[in-house]
């Protein structure tokens, strides 16, 4: 019960900072989804770095490390630390720039523009939409299993431990629907507050937490296995190396090609919005440099916790403990104190909400944008702007929480990894858009195109949501990626170039 | 060799190391803790955190700062 209380009162708090920048608002469709371009350096590195690490961050990465071993930092942590920076910096900057100068506030805008097609809009957007609902899944299901995870009744090696309200719901525990309102309705609070610039605050507020969160649990677990040196010596041997051992460790091929999905980055439409948030292209700076840093100092800590959860009895037991318990199954069993337990939660609250107000910040900027007030006559005033795109992203709320409620079971991690798939496999678009003037719109059709029915043919094979690999161990994003490109190459050069007053426009 | 060519074969050489096969079956610890394959990737962050520092420094798109900060010429088309 403590433990919720304290979980409680993080969500006051972070209610409250919604409060204190809906001061800050402007009142105009600009401030709602850019912020007026007013971010400054720290804020963005905080937001873009809380956006990038979901429940990936502190939950993924320890359960990832409790299955597949240390490897999981060099497939997924280090990897993005270089790749997310050179994304940032090559394609980030870039399109702050573009969107800065033409007052784009979502992809679809430049797409259609540099592509010379308004139709692509039409294909692009449900794609987008479509790949960001795992994506925001991944958090939902994420946060529910969490908090089911602290709340129901426990059997532990000093006694049993009550559910937190026994005499309300079964086994004591707080239900996935709960949460899921819960969860959902803090986010649309902040962000209808104050949209891009209440989501800024609340990220750089909740990736501090779930940092600092982090290391505590680090501290405290390492503590109780009598030290950082004698819990790795209880682990695992097989969970020390890469190589592979069972269901442990990787293959070359898989740890080569995992290189392919962090390039999801950019292609993120929330990334590209929050992007646009910056107040200059100077403001990046911090971002490219010290994102690797900050994944360092999230990662390293969890993967290690994952390790030793291998050595240590309670988690390894007739009935295996599942990836997403592994962090809050060490905390309550080695830690007991109520009050870390919630804050170590809401830390991984933190991680999940950062991610999830963006995205529902995204899709209703998109909506709105790029299909209401594309090509329309009739000139709406902001006030009628901001009730579309609030109302768009409740009904997407509305859809993902009944979704998260039916696939409440499936594994939400190998959820996320197809949505990072997709995203991925997209960059050959962006990246010829910005730095090859032969990329047309033949070239975009063909290449999303080709990308997304790639995507649909792994996806079903991999019985639609499944961990899959192709010959070898290769990840499904390296080979959609080559097909995305191949696709923008052939139909680009087999097609008319753009336009002169394209090309003048944007190189 | 331009400035973009060092970045660019730089960049390259990070996406080699980052294989590490040499430390592929190593089961060592770093500091009586840390197994070695772990401790190579933390401090391959830092080391990639500097690379980009470096590249900022000297290959900094000033030009495209300034573009972007100026106003779109009306001919150029703005917004949709």
């Amino acid at each position: 019960m403590i433990s919720v209380v304290v979980i409680a009162i993080y969500l006051g708090l972070l209610l409250g900072l919604a409060l204190f920048s809906k001061t800050l608002f402007r009142g105009t469709s600009k401030d709602y989804f850019v912020a007026s371009h007013s971010i400054g350096p720290f804020m963005l590195l905080m937001s873009v770095f809380g956006t990038t690490m979901t429940a990936f961050a502190l939950v993924g990465s320890t359960g990832k490390a409790f299955e597949g071993g240390i490897g999981t930092y060099g497939l997924m942590a280090s990897s993005s630390g270089l790749i997310h920076a050179a994304c940032f910096l090559l394609i980030g900057i870039k399109l702050w720039a573009i969107g800065k100068r033409y007052g784009y506030v979502t992809q679809i805008q430049y797409f259609r523009a540099r592509f010379e097609s308004k139709a692509f809009g039409y294909l692009l957007f449900p794609i987008l939409v479509l790949l960001v609902i795992p994506y925001l899944l991944i958090g939902i299901i994420g946060a529910a299993k969490t908090i089911y995870g602290v709340t129901v009744a426990k059997s532990t090696p000093a006694g049993e431990i009550p559910g937190a309200f026994p005499e309300i719901f079964t086994n004591g525990a707080v239900p996935p629907w709960l949460t899921g309102i819960i969860i959902c309705g803090v986010v649309l609070t902040y962000i209808f507050a104050g949209g891009s610039r209440a989501a800024a605050w609340a990220n750089t507020f909740q990736t501090i937490v779930f940092m600092i969160m982090g290391i505590l649990a680090f501290y405290l677990i390492s503590e109780k296995l009598g030290g950082v040196s004698a819990a790795i010596e209880k682990a695992s041997d097989a969970h020390k190396v890469r190589t592979i051992s069972g269901e442990v460790g990787f293959s070359k091929l898989t740890f080569l090609t995992y290189m392919f999905i962090p390039l999801s980055v950019g292609m993120f439409p929330h990334l590209f919005q929050h992007w646009l948030t910056a107040k200059s292209a100077k403001s990046f700076k911090l971002t490219v440099v010290a994102h690797p840093i900050c994944i360092a100092i999230v990662w390293v800590p969890c993967v290690l916790i994952g390790v030793w959860a291998t050595g240590v009895p309670a988690l390894n037991g007739p009935v295996p403990t599942p990836s997403g318990a592994v962090l809050a199954k060490m905390v309550a069993v080695l830690v007991h104190d109520p009050i870390v337990v919630g804050l170590v939660t809401a830390g991984i609250l933190a991680a999940i909400m950062s991610s999830l107000d963006s995205q529902f910040l995204c899709l209703g900027t998109m909506f709105t944008n790029d299909i209401v007030l594309h090509n329309s006559k009739k000139e709406y005033t902001d006030k009628q702007i901001l009730f579309m795109a609030r109302t768009f992203i409740i009904a997407i709320v509305v859809l993902t929480y009944i979704l998260s409620l039916v696939l409440y079971k499936k594994n939400v991690f190998d959820l996320a990894i197809w949505s990072f798939s997709g995203f991925a496999a997209l960059t050959p678009l962006v990246i010829a858009a910005l730095y090859w003037k032969r990329a047309n719109k033949t070239g975009a059709y063909a290449c999303v195109i080709a990308v997304f029915l790639s995507w649909l043919t792994f996806f079903a094979m991999s019985g639609f949501g499944g961990e899959y690999f192709l010959v070898g161990g290769i990840v499904p994003a390296a080979a959609m990626w080559f097909i995305g490109a191949a696709a923008m190459i052939i139909g680009s050069l087999m097609s008319p170039p753009p336009s002169e007053k394209t090309l003048a426009k944007f190189f | 060799m331009n400035k973009k060519g060092i970045i660019l074969i730089t960049f390259l050489i990070f996406l080699v190391l980052h294989q590490d096969f040499w430390n592929w079956d190593n089961a060592s610890l770093v500091f009586g803790f840390i197994p070695v394959g772990l401790f190579y990737h933390a401090c391959y962050s830092f080391v990639a955190a500097a690379f980009w520092a470096i590249v900022i420094k000297v290959a900094w798109p000033t030009a495209l700062e300034e573009w972007a900060e100026g106003a779109a010429d009306p001919l150029e088309g703005g917004h949709e």
